[in-house]
């Protein structure tokens, strides 16, 4: 399938200037990663669609039975290498097959969890008898796979598992005794990846079959949305786990958790944007057949400006998700059949700062669509009856799981501050270039085809710079201490990386009428969170009279990227899709 | 056996139609196979793995109907042939189209051709007929059911709504109903090994046809949507005043009575 040439490293993008023949992007599709995904909505539409109420009273044999449907089809095999009985293909369709099957409620999510997060750690670390034991049936769905890495006392901290490993005497098995929360698909599993302490210290991984003595599974927890996945805590008691189940090295277990949470966040970042086009049609579908004062709904202004901005942050977070499975395929493309633990664990990280971006960003456009849209049916929203209100129960968690938006925050300008450091950048120089560029409008000195999105785009990111020098000069290494700051900081560099993608999309783009409107859309809204990010920054790390001058200032370039077309260029934007009536670009 | 199966490109039937200078503005369309096409792939795919043999797809387009093509073999057809005819005709009808099938199934034995019933797009419903009667072949049109054993086969056909039963042999072309079958859609292995399976690409003249050998036998004059659907009534009061105001309405209105 298509290679990607061009390599960028994970963070570049806060740093240097991206061109855009090193993107991928949607119009970058092959015909087969088109039909991929024809096949995976086909699949959603005949054969989950039809039967969401089951989904919704948490019918688990029929969600287990579909999965192995699915199976049959190869939607469960794409990211498992040939050799092993799947189909090794490209992050893209990775990524592709995550964003069909992504508007589904409980479905999506038993789907995802198996294909990433149960399967990968085989994949990527897995010995080769694990590797032709289990991948071949995860592949088919004759096995179905689960995660165990929550605990009670360790959720975000995840490597305070409590849940212990000790060899046996005859040291054939580990014994493993502790308690599992929150584990989806634990009801029908029949393999499961557990973290465990090997004599309490050594955080490693093991492959827990369902059979194995001494597991059990707890009762279903009742839920607020993704109803049709299966919840329950998983205990062990003394269960006995052959020692040639370990998963990589003893005591490197971290990196494997770590690792596969990357590619589980990039990969619900498409799952979400699956979701949100799916809440945004039914926006649409809703808007244009509701009538009041003898109108569509969809004819005032209001429902206008609501339908283009959601239309921009679905255009911004597709070209975002596409540019990082580029880049992610481009640094692990060749390490699927890899043997060298650490060159994996490498590549696997290399993104890590962007694949949180993509969580982030696909669980909170998500969130925004699915709120608006259930806005837009007004009471009939707030009805069972109609799909919104599902939808709107679904998507919570996705803010939530696989690193809470929260943690993944505090991830970006940790792993910024950390390249910084690797690169022997000179921090002194970097903020000081930034500062003469704000100082002197060289972020204005852009020129060609938009431009004036571009200049948008090299102030966000002298800001990001200068915040983020100012940051370290003020609290030196501590600055990891100081979450207000760096919550900030990390929301100036998902701007930064949405608008890139944004811009950079745009340009390459053939077709690019309205991709533009959408493009200048999202700049005048991002423009606002810059400021919404930036100013209380600025106000807490500057004093005196600098402080005020700044501020005053960086509103004011800020507010240079507003157009004088925007309410027109909306409307145009939302009468486009009232007559689509789904999303496309 | 050699079992073939006549495909067209149809824009997807989500496409809204929009005229413009008198031409159907294709524009960034999506395009599907012909549903009832479809039908015919899957029947295809059938038979051939209960009989053994080969299924070909042909279809006559330009060269964005290798994508259509593509998805039949991802569906399970072993070979396609895209009769490409970009460059040599401005215009075709359904003379055009039968005339350059006749020539390509000059020089191929088929045992059993499969069309759709009609395409969705101007739906003539001609083709298939047509072809047979000049490959002097027998020819069931709208088929939901189909056995075959040895040179006979079997097959159940949809009269308008009841169902008619025909024994025939082979050679045989068919054309398919809604009720056939439910068409697979391509699994993945599927859609990968589709990327490998020969796709042949053929212009008239391989076929030795010459333009004028295949110049439409119709012109269209205009083309126009339907008109627009107008406002339903709702009648209301007791249910015999109401039968008499519809007696009455279907008389003096529509004057269907």
């Amino acid at each position: 399938m298509s290679s990607v040439k061009h390599f960028v490293q994970g963070g570049d993008f806060l740093i240097e200037e991206i061109t855009a023949e090193s993107v991928f992007t949607p119009e970058d599709c092959t015909d087969e990663h088109r039909m991929i995904a024809g096949t995976a909505r086909q699949f959603i539409s005949r054969e989950i669609h039809p039967y969401m109420k089951r989904l919704e009273e948490g019918d688990f044999p029929f969600v287990a039975e579909k999965m192995k449907k699915a199976g049959e089809l190869g939607l469960l095999g794409h990211s498992v290498p040939e050799k092993y009985g799947g189909l090794g293909l490209d992050k893209m369709s990775k990524g592709i097959v995550g964003e069909a099957l992504g508007n589904a409620s409980g479905y999506s999510v038993a789907h995802s969890n198996h294909t990433c997060i149960a399967t990968l750690p085989i994949t990527y670390f897995g010995t080769k008898q694990q590797k032709e034991k289990y991948l071949p049936k995860l592949a088919s769905g004759e096995y179905l796979g689960a995660y165990c890495l929550t605990e009670p006392e360790a959720g975000s901290d995840a490597l305070a598992a409590q849940t212990t490993a000790v060899l046996n005497e005859s040291e054939t098995h580990y014994i493993l005794n502790g308690t599992k929360i929150y584990i989806t698909n634990a009801s029908f599993a029949d393999t499961f990846i557990v973290y465990a302490k090997v004599d309490s210290r050594h955080f490693t991984a093991f492959i827990v079959e369902k059979d194995f003595p001494g597991l059990s599974i707890g009762p279903e927890e009742s839920k607020m949305g993704i109803k049709g996945s299966s919840t329950c805590s998983v205990s062990m008691e003394d269960c006995e786990v052959p020692i040639e189940n370990v998963i990589g090295e003893i005591g490197k277990g971290h990196l494997i958790a770590l690792n596969v949470l990357n590619l589980g966040r990039f990969n619900l970042g498409f799952a979400t944007l699956g979701a949100a086009k799916y809440s945004f049609q039914l926006a649409l579908e809703h808007s244009t057949e509701r009538k009041q004062f003898k109108k569509s709904i969809s004819e005032f202004g209001a429902t206008k400006e609501k339908v283009a901005q959601m239309a921009a942050r679905l255009y911004a977070t597709e070209s975002l998700l596409y540019r990082t499975a580029g880049h992610v395929e481009s640094a692990l493309g060749e390490h699927e059949d890899s043997s060298d633990f650490k060159a994996v664990a490498k590549a696997m990280n290399e993104h890590a700062l962007e694949s949180a971006i993509c969580k982030i960003v696909g669980s909170e456009t998500l969130d925004y669509v699915v709120d608006e849209a259930l806005q837009l049916h007004g009471g009939a929203g707030f009805i069972k009856e109609y799909p919104v209100e599902m939808a709107y129960r679904d998507s919570r968690i996705n803010r939530i799981f696989e690193g809470t938006n929260e943690i993944n925050r505090l991830l970006i300008p940790g792993a910024f501050f950390k390249k910084v450091a690797k690169d022997f950048l000179d921090t002194r120089t970097i903020v000081e270039r930034a500062q003469h560029s704000l100082h002197n409008g060289v972020f204005k000195k852009q020129t060609g085809e938009l431009s004036e999105l571009k200049q948008a785009l090299a102030l966000f990111k002298d800001l990001h710079l200068v915040c983020a020098g100012l940051a370290f000069f003020k609290y030196g290494t501590s600055v990891k201490n100081e979450q207000e700051t760096l919550m900030k900081l990390a929301d100036l560099a998902i701007a930064i990386y949405s608008t890139e993608s944004v811009i950079l999309r745009t340009e390459k783009a053939s077709e690019r009428n309205h991709k533009q409107k959408l493009a200048y859309t999202y700049v005048e809204q991002t423009a606002l969170e810059v400021q919404h990010a930036v100013i209380p920054m600025l106000s807490e790390l500057l004093v005196g009279e600098e402080r005020t001058k700044t501020l005053g200032q960086v509103s004011l370039l800020l507010a240079a990227y507003h157009w004088p077309d925007s309410v027109e260029r909306k409307r145009k934007i939302a009468d486009f899709y009232s007559e689509q009536k789904r999303y496309q670009s | 056996m050699n079992i073939f199966v006549l495909l067209k490109r149809t824009f997807d039937t989500e496409e809204k139609i929009a005229i413009n200078n008198g031409r159907i503005e294709d524009d960034g369309a999506e395009y599907i196979i012909n549903p009832y096409d479809e039908y015919a792939v899957e029947e295809a795919i059938n038979i051939r793995d209960e009989h053994g043999g080969e299924v070909t797809v042909v279809t006559i387009g330009d060269e964005d109907a290798e994508k259509q093509l593509r998805t039949a073999l991802a569906m399970g057809a072993d070979q396609a042939v895209l009769i490409n005819t970009e460059d040599d005709l401005e215009e075709g009808d359904q003379f055009t189209t039968v005339k350059i099938l006749e020539a390509f199934f000059d020089d191929r034995e088929a045992d059993i051709i499969l069309a759709g019933n009609v395409a969705i797009d101007e739906a003539s419903g001609q083709v298939g007929p047509r072809l047979a009667e000049r490959l002097n072949m027998s020819c069931v049109t709208t088929i939901t059911s189909i056995t075959i054993d040895g040179d006979t086969a079997n097959i159940e056909r949809d009269v308008e709504g009841d169902v008619e039963k025909v024994e025939t042999s082979l050679p045989l072309l068919v054309t398919c109903q809604q009720g056939l079958n439910e068409p697979r859609y391509p699994s993945l292995p599927g859609i990968m090994k589709a990327k490998k399976k020969p796709l042949e690409e053929l212009e008239i003249d391989d076929l030795d046809l010459e333009e004028d050998d295949v110049e439409p036998k119709t012109k269209t004059i205009e083309i126009f949507l339907p008109p627009e659907k107008q406002a339903g009534k709702v009648l209301e009061g007791e249910m015999d005043d109401q039968v008499k105001e519809l007696v009455s309405l279907l008389k003096t209105e529509a004057k269907v009575l």
